[in-house]
């Protein structure tokens, strides 16, 4: 049988793991036709940085290992970056022109790790500039296409990952979420996308858009995959303070966990007049589908989760107006021509290489953190967080896992709300209170709303990963919403 | 010199922590090395890099805040101070600001009465330093050097509880004493790793009220500080009187001109926009690591001096010169405990012929020359009359020559006393008969001659002769005919 009967883009990573093993193929084969498949489907703009040469040479050494009968976990197997991950002597641009000629001079813990276990690296992929956005719309390098309708947005930010992996060019991509960045677009695509605990993953090496937010994951076609990614990405990194030293787990052997008599919680405020009926029917029927299965579902509470949004809003800017100061033209990146002065370095450099959205967020953290505004704002925040995070405490005292949409619509158009930062910031509202609170949750696809997909999202206690993993892989042994994808784009 | 006016003073003293490494980062903190050689990409602010905190560096602040018998702040917290300059990589400094690790502490000085004062100590905080800004060897551009940046600072605020420029100095040298004594920083003033910045007012003698202060950057020398005060003091003093009001502003000491001049206004001051930084945990301290630093805390400059006067019986003022470093301290100590000699003739030779030499050649006690044991022989050989005081002398300049120990140079030089009566009595009975006149006249009641006579026998014997016995037997001898 010749490599090409094996459509090798539609496999997820499990099979090509066994397709590895077995000799179906080598990973130089597996390599030369996913890059063939990223040149074919150009026109999703979902990468900003091929690595062809890279990826051959990495493909090259897991074959050799393989041929020793030696290798990681991940070896051999297909990775993507969202291109906020430094990879050493690989452009970095975090989609912004201030970083458009910035070649990291590291790897991010992340990508080491990945690497370490085997994984070999085809590229970079396109984003929301610093990940500050939910469309991929903000981007230096274009809007990325949703595969599903090449007129529509990914969203955002990790929305180059999300479009690879729906448009079966690679089976896995990594991403980012400090606000919703990775199951935004997971459940707009399709796509399977978990963001873990804070501080399950070290974020060294991941360009840090709110320090206390983000937090990195993977973007995948199956709970299992991003179990098999996940027990490699995890565990503490001294070189990130806030990294936790927590024992991992194995993953992919708590996928067989069952859902009959996991308790999950459904939270009222989730099924308000903004959810789109449609969606919400999917959702429900998703419930239906894990009660059915022998889970109990229980009616929770988060009383505050509805002020997440206005207190994200005051958080991640502050963050990121002092996170971005280090981009002044100085000794990395874009760096305006001819500097009159000091002053006119700084203003020209951030002021060329910054685009609208980031300028937005950065005066408005440079706005609530000043003097006299600090109290109202930015303590006022931090006070609303911890509440949130409470009414979340309280909720997993009587629950496994909270579930209910990850997004309020489908897929909506390029275009359509960048005019309204507003709507654009309400896009995040079922998936902020995750990250206020540093909590892991995923999305997964549960079925269309016409012809678009529509996300189901699960958020778990403080580092149960494994929960959720769980219940998302019973649930897709149920259904096979996961593997339903777009046609063809190429 | 100012009846009418009282002045109140403050200081904030930084002072680099002697760690190997850096305070958020793994790099080497030695000071003189090529540019950009000592900074790795934590301390260039690279995107993506994360500070680690050196545990070190609390080590040595709560080591600090127990010695200033400070509360040391069970959880403390690290901020961000942002503000744009090139040499400040990240665009913001890492600074404990809300939540200091010290709080409440205290020193004692001499105050200007003679008594002694107690000066409060605000806080002491920790906080990275910047990188510099190089200027010379560049035209139409700015070079930056970040070997600096990410330095680990404590940065000790006093209550403004001095009084004049002299009480200043007087705390600043006793913190310098303190961090010395500590072993947290090696206090070198030319490096900068111990400088002060000093908030100056002035107030009518009477009022509660405190005057507009004015803060002055960047002292790195006790001197500078001392006259950068005394500058300020009459220019605001000149200011008033001559019916203006002193503006509040920073102000920059030219040691070249002896003046201090405006830095910029506190008007144009930036808003830093403090906040916890979210890249690094609070930190927690509970009371076994507290009390396991309070075990390893050396006795500290105030105790010594206390025990230095009553083990010892020391006057005062050398207990005071004794003190002043740990290095001095231990070296009198080891030759206090080496020599039969009374320990305060120890203190006299240090304070004298060794400090001196020291001074002279430029250099510190460490590398002296001449080791704690040697000195303690050359007392034992004073002490035991081999040799006299004058003679010593000569040996300790041998000695400090690296010509060996007291004994050697005693005996290679034949400088021993010559403490034989027959001999002696030979030696004088030769001075008066080569001076038959003197000796008539002091037989004949010129008394004072005798010391004519003594020189003479000194002269002969190149001074090794008993002096003691020099004179019984010249008076002997003398009143014989």
């Amino acid at each position: 049988m010749g490599v090409n009967d094996h459509n090798l883009s539609q496999q997820t990573l499990a099979g090509l793991a066994a397709g590895l093993a077995d000799g179906d193929f080598s990973a130089r084969e597996l390599t030369e036709a996913l890059l063939e498949r990223i040149e074919a489907t150009r026109v999703l703009n979902a990468f900003i940085t091929v690595t062809p040469d890279l990826a051959l040479e990495q493909a090259d050494m897991a074959d050799r290992r393989l041929a020793k009968g030696e290798g990681g976990p991940l070896n051999g197997l297909p990775i993507v970056h969202k291109d906020l991950f430094c990879t050493r002597g690989v452009l970095t641009t975090c989609g912004s022109r201030i970083l458009d000629n910035f070649v990291s001079p590291y790897d991010a813990t992340v990508v080491e790790r990945l690497a370490a276990a085997g994984a070999v690296m085809l590229g970079k992929t396109n984003m929301d500039e610093f990940a500050m956005g939910s469309s991929n719309e903000t981007s230096n390098f274009g809007p990325v296409k949703n595969p599903w309708d090449l007129s529509l947005s990914p969203g955002g930010s990790s929305g180059g990952s999300a479009a690879v992996v729906a448009a079966r060019v690679v089976p896995a991509a990594t991403g980012t979420d400090t606000g919703g960045s990775i199951r935004q677009p997971a459940a707009l695509t399709g796509t399977t996308g978990i963001k873990p605990t804070y501080g399950r993953v070290s974020r060294y090496g991941m360009v840090a858009f709110a320090s206390s937010l983000d937090q990195a994951g993977v973007i995948t076609r199956s709970a299992e995959d991003a179990a098999m990614l996940l027990s490699v990405m995890a565990g503490h990194d001294p070189r990130d303070s806030t990294s936790v030293d927590h024992p991992v787990p194995d993953y992919v052997a708590g996928l067989e966990r069952p859902v009959a008599g996991m308790k999950i919680g459904i939270v009222r405020q989730h099924f308000d007049e903004g959810l789109d009926a449609e969606c919400g029917a999917r959702v429900r029927e998703a419930l239906d589908a894990l009660a059915a299965a022998g889970a109990e579902l229980v009616e929770v509470d988060l009383p505050n989760i509805g002020l997440s949004v206005p207190t994200y809003y005051v958080v991640a800017p502050a963050e990121c107006s002092s996170n971005l100061s280090r981009f002044d033209g100085v000794r990395f990146g874009h760096r305006a021509d001819d500097p009159r002065d000091l002053h006119d370095l700084y203003c020209r450099t951030r002021g060329e290489g910054f685009g609208a959205e980031v300028k937005r967020r950065v005066m408005t953290g440079t706005y609530v953190l000043s003097a006299g505004y600090y109290d109202a704002y930015y303590l006022k925040a931090q006070k609303v967080r911890q509440l949130i995070s409470e009414d979340f405490r309280r909720a997993f005292e009587k629950v496994d896992v909270i579930a209910g949409p990850t997004a309020p619509t489908t897929a909506f158009a390029i275009g359509e709300k960048t005019d309204d930062p507003i709507t654009m910031y309400l896009n995040d509202i079922y998936t902020i209170g995750a990250n206020l609170a540093g909590l892991p949750g995923i999305s997964i696809p549960c079925g269309f709303a016409g012809k678009l997909p529509v996300g189901l999202q699960l958020v778990g206690p403080h580092f149960a990963e494994e929960t959720l993993l769980a219940c998302a892989h019973q649930y897709q042994g149920l259904t096979d919403w996961h593997k339903i994808g777009p046609g063809d784009v190429s | 010199m100012n009846g009418q006016w009282e002045v109140v003073i403050g200081l904030e003293v930084h002072t680099q922590l002697a760690t190997r490494s850096k305070i958020f980062s793994g790099a080497p903190t030695a000071y003189g090395a090529e540019p950009n050689t000592q900074a790795c990409l934590v301390d260039l602010g690279y995107p993506g890099v994360l500070p680690v905190l050196n545990g070190e560096v609390v080590r040595m602040a709560v080591k600090f805040g127990l010695a200033v018998n400070a509360g040391v702040a069970r959880r403390s917290v690290f901020a961000r101070k942002n503000y744009f300059y090139p040499d400040l990589p990240k665009g913001y400094q890492i600074s404990q600001y809300e939540l200091p690790i010290v709080e409440n502490g205290e020193l004692f000085i001499v105050g200007d009465d003679g008594e002694e004062k107690r000066i409060g100590i605000t806080r002491a905080h920790l906080e990275e330093d910047a990188g510099k800004s190089v200027h010379e060897g560049f035209s139409r551009a700015t070079g930056i050097d970040l070997n600096r940046a990410g330095t680990p600072l404590l940065e000790i605020v006093s209550e403004p509880d001095m009084r004049s420029a002299k009480e200043a100095v007087a705390y600043m040298r006793k913190i310098h004493s303190i961090v010395r004594y500590l072993g947290i920083s090696d206090g070198n003033m030319q490096e900068g790793s111990f400088r002060c910045d000093a908030n100056v007012s002035v107030r009518p003698r009477g009022q509660q009220e405190l005057g507009t202060r004015t803060e002055l950057k960047n002292l790195n020398s006790f001197r500078f500080v001392e006259r950068a005060i005394n500058f300020e003091i009459a220019r605001q003093i000149d200011v008033i009187e001559d019916g203006g009001e002193v503006v509040q502003e920073t102000r920059l000491y030219d040691s070249a001109k002896d003046e201090t001049r405006p830095m910029r206004s506190k008007e144009e001051a930036n808003d830093y926009r403090y906040f916890p930084d979210p890249d690094l945990l609070p930190v927690e301290l509970d009371d076994d690591y507290i009390d396991a630093v309070r075990g390893t805390l050396p006795e500290l400059p105030d105790a010594k001096h206390a025990r230095f006067v009553e083990q010892y019986g020391l006057k005062t003022d050398d207990a005071d010169l004794l003190t002043v470093s740990r290095a001095l301290a231990d070296y009198f100590e080891s030759v206090a405990g080496a020599t039969s000699a009374d320990p305060q003739q120890a203190a006299n030779w240090m304070a004298g012929e060794l400090l001196a030499r020291l001074n002279k050649d430029g250099i510190d006690i460490s590398d002296t020359r001449i080791a704690a044991a040697d000195l303690a022989g050359l007392l034992d050989r004073i002490a035991d009359h081999t040799i006299s005081g004058k003679i010593a002398k000569e040996v300790f300049e041998a000695m400090w020559n690296g010509e060996g120990n007291a004994d050697d140079i005693i005996d290679a030089r034949g400088l021993r006393q010559i403490t034989d009566t027959s001999a002696i009595e030979g030696i004088v009975d030769a001075v008066i008969a080569a001076h038959p006149e003197q000796a008539a006249e002091y037989r004949s009641g010129k008394d004072k001659l005798l010391g004519f006579f003594v020189g003479q026998v000194m002269k002969e014997t190149r001074g090794k002769a008993n002096p003691g016995q020099v004179n019984q037997v010249l008076k002997d001898r003398l009143s014989k005919d």
